[in-house]
């Protein structure tokens, strides 16, 4: 098979459904867009990979106030800018969802995080953090969102913060939306002929002769 | 009629091949291209990385973004199924000691998945014992293996430059691509310290070598397995054309209970569990050949005892078993500041390192014995489960785009541009290098436990020396002095005394081999110099088992090279119908 054939062979098998994805028009999805419950399942599973992530996907964990939190949080963490969408509409809350069943240690953290942080939205402005207004959110967040500067009284809050923040981040960027915004530009065939000239020239860098000798050649 | 019985595989065969890596695949290419009919046994499932698809998937495609989980070690889109533990085949271990034993058990083995870093013994590593006193020399030397070196760059490709340096013998190499960004920082920050740094040796075909195999097109993957056939694994480039031959009939889901003995010692064939139907087989075969990896084909042996062999097969030595080593590793990484905010373009290149560093030091000026050689990561890959993760580590460090420094952790817009700003910044290196042989660290069977399929199982017992450990930190110093030769910030790995300077425990570098030893001396090797049993003159072993030492380089490309030699061995033996 030659390199054309190859190269064609993987644009219409493996990766035709991203493409397909990708050629979409860039318009507003629901949240649940790229949620991972139902998904088609795309990628190589043996017989146990599959019985496990379908049981997985048909239990459920978090009830309906702590998703609720879960996606407030997230959208705090990663919000709509000028570049592109929020957790939420990059489907964040369901990833946080799956990954706290398929990783059970996350389950105490996250599940009392939640109530340590509405206990502390009670005591301070009578309601639980979902209900609070957006200035008592952000209010109540910047006591547990800067690690150095943290009353030492709110470090269980930072502890679950910097998780959230964790897995906000982690699911927004592996996110069809959040892969975009960070300007990732492989996962495709390429020929790699080393780093563009303009960006050599920034460095101060060069290739030697040598290094250009043995290199492949595309014609 | 008992409900269990044992059905015998009707046909009869020349050659009987336990397992599908390198080893296996190898000698199945090698015999049935000579017109022997082989069966081939796998434990685990068919595989073929052009219909089992992980590559050019996207995050998303995996609802864990790609994590790993308990069948699937190395992450969702890895090619490699299981990993350091399986479902009802549990090994335990003596004394408290460590040891982690990766298996993966399907078509082609752990080759699906590995780093493609396919590099030759040199002179020295045939050798050892003669330069330090330590562990035992090998009965072969470089110049026994070269030409199956130069066969087997030739079959499978792979790719490098030529740099005369004594130990680290040149092959037949295809072109090496260029280095990228930050292995231009790494070369640039360790030619200062007068470490070298050169290219890579992959076996990835960044050229065209013949009709069935795609060329590399740089997705950066070769983990997930390629479509193309375009790197290395034992599934795509020796099964597949060994079943075209039409000399193997493959047995996938085939757990070998053990060798089958005569009485007069000689291997008949193996017996064998399906695991689709739960029945017990045997199959006839005049040769057999065992490559189900270094402890497993150690397990078989063991398990194999008869009135022959009241020891285990081939075991009056008891060496079977023991001398298991594997390669020490440790790891640092750190960040460059001069790549933060960096330009965007397509950085994905070949699976794995550009660049690598071999061992350049006389063990002769250092406290501890055998070297290690560097490999190298870093710049704009796919994020995937872990992304971003511990920011608030980080963003308070450096100033940001405006130039001053912030508070750190934080939310919101200004935090969701840091994770753009440190993009494609980090970098690490790992040292993976040459642990010694020896007697007290072994496998044997367990006699409490057996598996699923009532087949008794391995004990582990293992412990690092003071060699190990010093040489562990020596790379942690050395890693420290790249890093900030390079520009570059430690981030993570800085270790101590404490904890063996992260020495990686013993299996967890998946380079573990030295069970089944090959020698001269019966009394001190399982199998001689063509991996022949001593024995069991029709029974061959031809994984990392036969290995005396483990050198500091990765065992695949002299599995291969070795298993092609005792195949064409075996070929020669059997024309002489002396086997």
């Amino acid at each position: 098979m030659d390199r054309r054939e190859s190269l064609r062979r993987i644009a219409i098998g493996s990766v035709g459904a991203g493409l397909l994805v990708q050629c979409e028009p860039k318009t507003e999805k629901p949240a649940t867009a790229q949620a991972p419950a139902g998904a088609a399942v795309t990628i190589d599973r043996t017989p146990e990979e599959l019985a496990r992530d379908q049981k997985l996907q048909a239990e459920k964990f978090f009830d309906e106030h702590e998703m609720k939190t879960i996606t407030v949080l997230s959208d705090i963490i990663i919000p709509k800018d000028d570049k592109s969408g929020s957790a939420s509409e990059a489907g964040v809350p369901a990833f946080i969802e799956f990954i706290v069943k398929d990783m059970p240690h996350y389950q105490t953290p996250i599940r009392g995080g939640i109530k340590w942080l509405d206990l502390q939205c009670m005591r301070r402005f009578n309601g639980d953090f979902a209900s609070c207004t957006a200035q008592q959110q952000i209010e109540m967040v910047d006591e547990i969102a800067y690690p150095a500067k943290a009353k030492p009284e709110m470090q269980q809050g930072v502890s679950f913060f910097n998780t959230m923040r964790d897995l906000t981040a982690c699911g927004f960027f592996t996110s069809k939306i959040g892969i975009d915004d960070l300007g990732y530009v492989g996962n495709r065939p390429n020929q790699w002929d080393g780093v563009p000239d303009d960006v050599l020239a920034q460095y101060g860098l060069k290739y030697d002769a040598r290094t250009l000798e043995i290199a492949p050649k595309y014609t | 009629m008992a409900d269990f019985q044992i059905k015998k595989t009707p046909k009869s065969y020349d050659v009987c091949i336990v397992g599908s890596g390198a080893g296996g695949g190898m000698a199945a290419y090698v015999l049935a291209n000579a017109g022997l009919k082989v069966v081939l046994l796998e434990a685990g499932p068919l595989y073929d990385p052009a219909k089992n698809v992980t590559q050019l998937k996207w995050p998303w495609e995996s609802p864990r973004r790609g994590a790993s989980t308990p069948y699937r070690n190395f992450g969702d889109f890895d090619a490699a199924y299981g990993g350091w533990s399986l479902e009802g085949e549990p090994y335990t271990h003596k004394d408290g000691t460590e040891f982690d034993w990766f298996r993966s058990r399907m078509v082609g083995g752990r080759t699906n998945h590995w780093g493609r870093i396919s590099l030759r013994f040199g002179p020295r590593d045939f050798k050892h014992k003669s330069i330090d006193g330590l562990g035992e020399d090998w009965p072969i030397g470089y110049d026994d293996v070269a030409p199956w070196y130069d066969k087997v760059d030739q079959l499978i490709g792979v790719f490098g430059s030529k740099e005369n340096i004594p130990n680290e013998p040149d092959g037949i190499f295809l072109p090496a691509p260029k280095p990228r960004l930050h292995e231009m920082f790494i070369m640039r920050g360790a030619k200062k310290m007068n470490v070298p740094v050169i290219p890579s040796r992959l076996s990835i075909l960044t050229k065209k070598i013949n009709d069935k195999r795609g060329q590399c097109f740089y997705c950066s993957q070769c983990n997930r397995g390629c479509t193309v056939h375009a790197d290395f694994s034992s599934s795509s480039v020796l099964v597949k054309p060994a079943i075209e031959t039409g000399n193997v009939d493959i047995i996938a889901n085939a757990m070998v209970r053990e060798v089958l003995t005569n009485n007069e010692g000689i291997a008949t064939g193996v017996s064998f569990v399906n695991k689709d139907d739960k029945q017990d087989y045997t199959v006839d075969a005049k040769v057999v050949v065992l490559a189900a990896s270094a402890c497993e084909s150690a397990r078989l042996l063991l398990n194999s005892k008869s009135a022959r062999h009241p020891n285990g097969l081939s075991n009056t030595s008891n060496v079977a078993g023991k001398y298991l080593h594997d390669s020490t590793g440790a790891d640092m990484g750190g960040i460059l500041p001069d790549l933060i905010g960096r330009k965007r373009y397509n950085e994905d290149g070949v699976g794995g390192m550009h660049v690598y560093t071999p061992w350049w030091l006389d063990n002769k000026k250092l406290d501890f014995a055998r070297g290690y050689h560097i490999e190298y990561y870093g710049g704009m890959g796919m994020p995937g489960y872990g992304f971003g993760f511990g920011m608030q580590g980080l963003n308070g460090q450096y100033p940001g785009r405006n130039g001053s420094k912030k508070e750190a952790g934080g939310y919101g817009a200004d935090l969701k541009d840091d994770y753009r700003y440190y993009y494609g910044a980090s970098f690490g290196m790992s040292g993976r290098g040459e642990a010694i042989a020896r007697e007290t660290n072994y496998c044997e069977i367990d006699p409490n436990t057996v598996d699923k399929y009532g087949i008794p199982v391995l004990r582990f017992h293992y412990k690092w020396s003071d060699e190990e450990i010093k040489q562990a930190r020596h790379m942690k110093e050395t890693f420290e002095e790249i890093i900030v030769n390079s520009g570059g910030v430690v981030t993570w790995g800085k270790d101590g005394k404490e904890n063996n300077y992260g020495l990686a425990a013993p299996g967890r570098i998946i380079h573990e081999v030295g069970t089944t030893r090959m020698g001269n001396d019966p009394k001190k090797s399982v199998v001689n110099k063509f991996n022949q049993a001593h024995e069991c003159k029709n029974l061959f072993i031809v994984d990392g088992g036969p290995f005396v030492s483990q050198a500091d380089k990765n065992p695949t490309w002299t599995i291969l090279a070795l298993s092609m030699r005792a195949s064409e061995y075996i070929i020669d033996e059997l024309k002489k119908q002396n086997i």
